[in-house]
């Protein structure tokens, strides 16, 4: 066991995959001689070679496409969208060819292969760094996407990513890249992919949210506990495939839901899981199962991000109306 | 042969034989014999055929929206001549006698066309991508498949590509010839300029005076090639593959050619462009030039090209008949190739409709 943040644990996860299978390539922009803008690729080009690890030129459609020219002649490529607001210009290489590949050639051509970004709020960023998206990946038959929100969860979860057989969007919560340490294992394992992690149990109400949100769940569930209300705890991990499993079982057993992230709130996940909630959990129902994400609006610079971006306060309010309803 | 000789930036075109079939430029290295331009002739005339009646199968409502070759047949005919088995082939969609070469069937192309899925496995083509739909993006897979062979070593090995003169407007054209150009990927652009995107033309497309001029750009080689020469087409794919294959980099050849037929059987030429122009350019069809030449070398017989075209219609429509017998695919093939594993959501969707089928069923 060994201290780390989720730059290091990414790195490490990394660092072991290229070991372990020669078949890796990691590529991006500043990824390879630099170590990435957030340094999570640092000190692999250096071990493994400019072949293995590399700067690509500045191009997103191209870093996309022509990883699925690679994915299809074996390799198992590891991309970098430098901020997940750079990843448009690959929107349509990852939904018309990436996810689809493998079903249009009736599984003949695969395609292993990684997208990683760091996304969200949170960090004072310029225009276009602190967007949550995710939803829109979601909706693409064929991916997966995947958000971790511990160093110990980042490393199980991308390990497990690029092993997989199947595109994988890996979103990295760039607020706690460096923000929470924990000590994680060295040796190598694995967290299945589509399968929710439950925190902390709890009877009166199921709280489900993902990445950077969950340490602000957390301190939002201190809150609730002083006023006697047991919060259970849900991390989801995946996007795609969601895990109606865990989500219908907790709601089933606490009758109430809140759902926490960072993105407009129309037609998001929330929607998504309020959807699965109701087919799911229906009788057992206290209270309207509820989403509070950020506003239909574009994310405000950094004077007014604090409007946007959810805190433990404001989840605590939505947390005491639903117990209260 | 020696690019620049054929200098893009003077719109230089590389040229064999005129419209005549007259051998104006003796000058190339990969000559083709005489067997081997009967046979190109052949290859030219089956894909042809082939194509005629894919056009007929979908007016007869037995195919669906079907893009027809018509008038372009050297190119890809060309290309397949020069593409190896162990080689890779991305196509884009209107290069059928290179996609005949690669080993797919015929009855898997009337399939694709027929709306079944499984046409795209291409059983016995090796390292054949699916047809590609979305404009150019093709492109950028093929730089990838590159990478690859260059990251493995692999020697002798190159990539064929295709796109249209439309293409070449689009962002992953540049971004494609950009990386292909910084990685050094053994890779051969074909540009398959026909003049026109459905109904767009070529001078509305980009103020270029041509399109192979745009590989100087990318500090790469490239050459304008007449596209309804195959004794042309043939040296310039056959130069460049050995180009490539050589660790010296990418190619791009502009192919000028004219689409004689629609651009897909849903669409209307004559909206668009003049009869006289098409006239004009039905004299410098492929397959009619490649005729008098060798009708000049007494290689050609009218009764024996009548009888090639009976056993053709006879191969074309068995394999169209087999297309038409292979079953429709089940719900099952709807879901089970989206993942490797089928996730737990998929499988309820699945059980879902499926009781609905049940229901249905019960009512009856």
């Amino acid at each position: 066991m060994k201290v780390m943040n989720m730059v290091n644990s990414i790195n490490q996860a990394l660092d072991m995959k290229l070991t372990e299978d020669e078949d890796i390539v990691i590529y991006g922009e500043d990824s390879g001689y630099e170590g990435g803008v957030f340094r999570v690729t640092e000190g692999l080009q250096a071990k493994f070679g400019e072949n293995r690890v590399f700067d690509s030129p500045l191009a997103e459609s191209a870093i996309a496409g022509t990883a699925l020219g690679m994915a299809v002649a074996g390799l198992r490529p590891v991309i970098e969208m430098q901020f997940s607001g750079f990843a448009y210009p690959a929107f349509n290489q990852i939904i018309s060819h990436i996810s689809r590949f493998r079903n249009r050639t009736r599984g003949r051509f695969p395609v292993p292969m990684v997208i990683r970004m760091p996304y969200g709020g949170g960090i004072n960023a310029l225009e276009h760094h602190s967007e949550s998206m995710e939803a829109i990946w979601g909706h693409i038959p064929g991916l997966q996407v995947v958000i971790p929100s511990t160093p110990h969860d980042a490393k199980g979860l991308l390990i497990s990513a690029i092993e997989s057989n199947d595109p994988v969007i890996f979103m990295e919560p760039k607020r706690i890249y460096r923000a929470i340490k924990q000590e994680v294992s060295e040796e190598k394992f694995t967290i299945p992919l589509g399968k929710a992690n439950i925190i902390s149990e709890g009877d009166d109400i199921t709280i489900i949210a993902y990445g950077a949100m969950i340490r602000e769940v957390q301190k939002a569930a201190v809150m609730a506990k002083k006023n006697n209300i047991n919060a259970e705890l849900i991390d989801l991990r995946s996007i795609y495939p969601i895990d109606r499993e865990t989500i219908a079982n907790s709601v089933k057993k606490t009758g109430r839901m809140l759902f926490v992230n960072e993105g407009p709130s129309s037609f998001g996940i929330g929607a998504e899981i309020i959807s699965i909630v109701n087919e799911e959990a229906f009788l057992s129902l206290e209270a309207p199962p509820t989403r509070l994400s950020g506003f239909d609006t574009v994310i405000p610079l950094p004077m007014g991000e604090h409007f946007y971006q959810n805190d433990p306060m404001q989840i605590y309010y939505e947390i005491e109306k639903l117990v209260n309803f | 042969m020696d690019f620049s000789k054929y200098d893009p930036l003077e719109d230089t075109m590389y040229q064999v034989m005129d419209e005549n079939g007259i051998i104006i430029n003796s000058d190339h290295d990969n000559k083709l014999s005489d067997e081997k331009a009967k046979q190109s002739y052949e290859k030219m005339l089956f894909a042809r055929q082939a194509d005629l009646k894919a056009v007929s199968f979908q007016r007869q409502g037995r195919m669906y929206t079907y893009p027809p070759n018509l008038g372009q047949e050297a190119i890809a005919v060309a290309a397949g001549m020069v593409i190896r088995n162990e080689d890779w082939l991305v196509p884009a969609f209107r290069e059928l006698g290179a996609y005949l070469a690669k080993g797919m069937s015929l009855k898997e192309f009337f399939l694709y066309f027929r709306g079944h899925e499984d046409s795209l496995i291409f059983e016995n083509a090796n390292n054949m991508l699916p047809f590609s739909v979305p404009i150019a993006s093709q492109l950028l897979h093929a730089v990838g498949i590159g990478y690859a062979i260059n990251y493995r070593n692999e020697k002798n090995k190159a990539v064929f590509t295709f796109v249209g003169d439309g293409g070449t407007s689009e962002g992953d054209f540049h971004e494609a010839l950009n990386f292909a150009a910084v990685w050094k990927v053994p890779v051969v652009f074909i540009v398959q300029n026909n003049q026109f995107a459905i109904s767009v033309p070529f001078k509305k497309q980009t103020a270029s005076i041509n399109i192979a001029v745009k590989s100087a750009a990318y500090g790469i080689t490239g050459i304008k090639v007449d596209g309804n020469d195959i004794f042309a087409m043939y040296d310039a794919v056959q130069s460049s593959a050995d180009y490539a294959r050589k660790g010296n980099g990418p190619v791009l050849i502009e192919a000028l050619t004219f689409r004689s037929g629609a651009h897909t059987t849903s669409d209307d030429p004559s909206k668009y462009r003049t009869q006289k122009e098409e006239e004009e350019w039905e004299k410098k069809d492929p397959i009619l030039r490649m005729r008098k030449y060798l009708e000049n070398k007494n290689l050609w017989d009218k009764k024996e090209e009548e009888k090639l075209l009976d056993q053709y219609n006879l191969e074309i429509d068995r394999q169209f008949e087999e297309a038409e017998k292979y079953p429709a695919g089940s719900l099952n093939d709807v879901f089970q190739y989206q993942y490797e594993k089928l996730p737990d959501e998929l499988k309820r969707q699945k059980a879902a409709y499926e009781k609905f089928l049940n229901w249905k069923e019960g009512r009856k």
